[in-house]
């Protein structure tokens, strides 16, 4: 007897929250009904930790646009979200970096599709020390010493600088953690493939690097140029020694003369269709490029409407 | 009739529900991560004791796991250090010496503070702590060995508290009234009487509170600045094997090597706190025994 009460007690309760939430569901339907006359679409994105800002600004603005559309961001890293992709449990992934070869060959062998590329603006990976240090450049070799494995550099005095008020001036090294596309990014461009020098601080996103390197008069890190505070210093960055440095901005970006100019990217599984087209090519459109732009990052065409 | 006996098989069920969860979840684990365990790759030697830990690397991948293995005891042993008596003092306090109206209060407020989110002590441990350990101590980084260990042990110290109130509680007043009797001070009798007494209880607590810790995440990820080297001191930074897997099993395509290693370390992770609960119990049997 005590069982069966235990067992129907929840019944009712039960039932009137399953009705409640039927009658919200009308309600929204309601609501939702007169703008558009179509069912709701929701689109998932996730991925690059660089481009999570950018594509929440792109989520909240074509809320308004399109109110049809849901568009839900997460961020994890351009390595999560590749991942999700592959499983075929999200429509977009961003990302900072290129789909490798493996991962299109194992996106194909598990959905059938395959990866459809689609750049949609640029970034200069910035190079940021504490804003007291007083290293104004840095060449692409001196920073491949300093991150990389058996590299030489691990005091601020063999790059010939003194840090201001602090005796141990041993170099602290801010990284990412191995899920992010501007790691890889980083790995293969300045360190040439190598591995990082183990004992860096390996932060789970592109802010939280600006955010230390801000707090620590020792620090160097890297991250996107979106992300500058007044506390950090970006530095210029040379090719090579003796080449000229090149300070981050979007007209270096442009005239593609900063050495780690880097493209930013979305993934779909197969050519994008319905909700995820109209998303897309809005994106590309002055409207989403001025987002872009407005979060610190360059659009693809300077020179108009890429429609 | 019928009724009692369902209800006696319900109860049983959930008895036995513990060992089949707990067997469930490690042959999960450790199917997962089988295939690489027995794989050629894998060398277990370099697996255990080597600190080079480069999972995704383009050009020589190598997993070894020393320095995630002293993070965690390290971050584990220092939360206990500062736990410990920390929790088992005021554990003696609320039970034996606080005043009951006070009592009442400091037992909700410790509950309150077992209830706190880890992501909540880990933002403090990012924030707050970091900053304080830079003042205090001229660390250039605050998210260190002694961040991670200070917010572990404030997480740890409700459960011993609430556990160790509850053991001491289970002494009978009697204990405590024949050692009155005998002309003990109040220190002498908690000391000498109720201490030996409940010892089992408090190790039960003692453990709880190292499970905690052993098996904390976000907290740790946060507060441990997440860098894998062996430390030299309590204020390097190090990275722990949860955070590590919490931090890396999202991108790791499923079924990949990566993946079966980062379950391997599960499997590590099992052991190191199988292998204390076990010495733990030991102990205690060892003393009853003399």
């Amino acid at each position: 007897m005590i069982l069966r009460r235990a067992i129907t007690l929840p019944n009712p309760s039960l039932a009137s929250a399953a009705s409640a939430s039927l009658l919200i569901l009308g309600l929204l339907a309601c609501g939702g009904a007169p703008d558009s006359g179509q069912p709701r679409a929701v689109i998932q994105i996730k991925g690059s930790d660089t481009m999570v800002n950018v594509a929440q600004a792109w989520a909240e603005e074509y809320k308004r646009a399109m109110p049809s559309v849901d568009v839900e961001v997460s961020g994890g890293g351009s390595g999560v979200g590749i991942a999700a992709l592959e499983r075929g449990t999200i429509d977009i992934a961003t990302a900072s970096r290129n789909m490798k070869a493996q991962e299109i060959e194992q996106a194909k062998r598990n959905t059938g599709k395959e990866p459809r590329e689609l750049i949609v603006g640029f970034d200069a990976l910035a190079v940021y020390v504490n804003g007291d240090n007083p290293l104004d450049e840095v060449a692409l070799g001196q920073l491949a010493e300093v991150f990389s494995e058996g590299g030489t550099v691990t005091r601020w005095s063999q790059l010939g600088v003194t840090i201001p008020g602090v005796e141990d001036d041993t170099i602290v090294r801010v990284s990412r953690q191995s899920s992010s596309g501007t790691y890889e990014f980083f790995r293969e461009h300045v360190l040439g493939k190598k591995d990082f020098k183990l004992g860096s601080r390996d932060m789970n996103g592109s802010k939280e690097v600006v955010e230390l390197v801000g707090t620590t008069k020792v620090a160097i890190g890297y991250s996107g140029m979106g992300y500058a505070t007044p506390a950090v210093k970006m530095l210029r960055v040379a090719s090579a020694p003796g080449q000229p440095a090149v300070a981050p901005s979007v007209a270096n970006t442009i005239a593609k003369t900063y050495p780690l100019a880097r493209s930013l990217q979305v993934y779909t599984l197969g050519e994008p269709s319905g909700a995820v087209k109209e998303f897309l090519s809005w994106i590309l459109s002055p409207d989403g490029q001025r987002i872009l732009q407005d979060n610190g990052y360059v659009p693809v065409t300077a020179s108009g409407d890429p429609r | 009739m019928a009724g009692e006996r369902a209800l006696e098989l319900l109860i049983r069920l959930s008895g036995i529900s513990a060992v089949l969860f707990v067997l469930a979840i490690f042959f999960f684990v450790f199917r997962e991560a089988a295939p690489v365990l027995f794989a050629d790759e894998l060398k277990p030697l370099e697996f255990l004791f080597s600190s080079e830990w480069y999972p995704t690397s383009d050009i020589n991948v190598r997993y070894g796991t020393w320095a995630l293995t002293v993070g965690t005891v390290g971050v584990t042993a220092l939360a206990m250090l500062l736990a410990v008596p920390f929790g088992i003092g005021a554990a003696i306090y609320v039970s034996e010496f606080s005043a009951p109206k006070s009592k009442e209060t400091l037992k909700i407020v410790i509950e309150l503070l077992a209830a706190i989110p880890s992501v909540v002590w880990g933002f403090i441990g990012l924030t707050v702590m970091s900053r304080l350990i830079v003042t205090l101590t001229g660390a250039p980084v605050g998210v260190n060995l002694l961040n991670g260990g200070v917010i572990l042990a404030l997480m740890s110290v409700p459960i011993i508290v609430s556990i160790g109130e509850d053991a001491l509680k289970a002494v009978p007043d009697s204990y405590r009234e024949a050692a009155i009797a005998l002309g003990a001070t109040r220190w002498q009798m908690v000391y000498r009487v109720l201490l030996p007494a409940a010892k089992n209880g408090l190790l039960a607590a003692v453990l709880l509170g190292v499970g905690r810790a052993v098996g904390e995440t976000m907290a740790v990820l946060m507060a441990t600045g997440h860098a894998v080297q062996v430390p030299r001191g309590i204020l390097d930074s190090v990275r722990t094997l949860t955070a590590n897997i919490a931090a890396e099993l999202g991108e790791a395509p499923a079924g990949s090597e990566h993946y079966r290693v980062l379950f391997l370390t599960g499997v590590l992770l099992f052991c190191i706190t199988f292998a204390i609960n076990l010495a733990a119990d030991l102990v205690i049997r060892g003393r009853q025994r003399k």
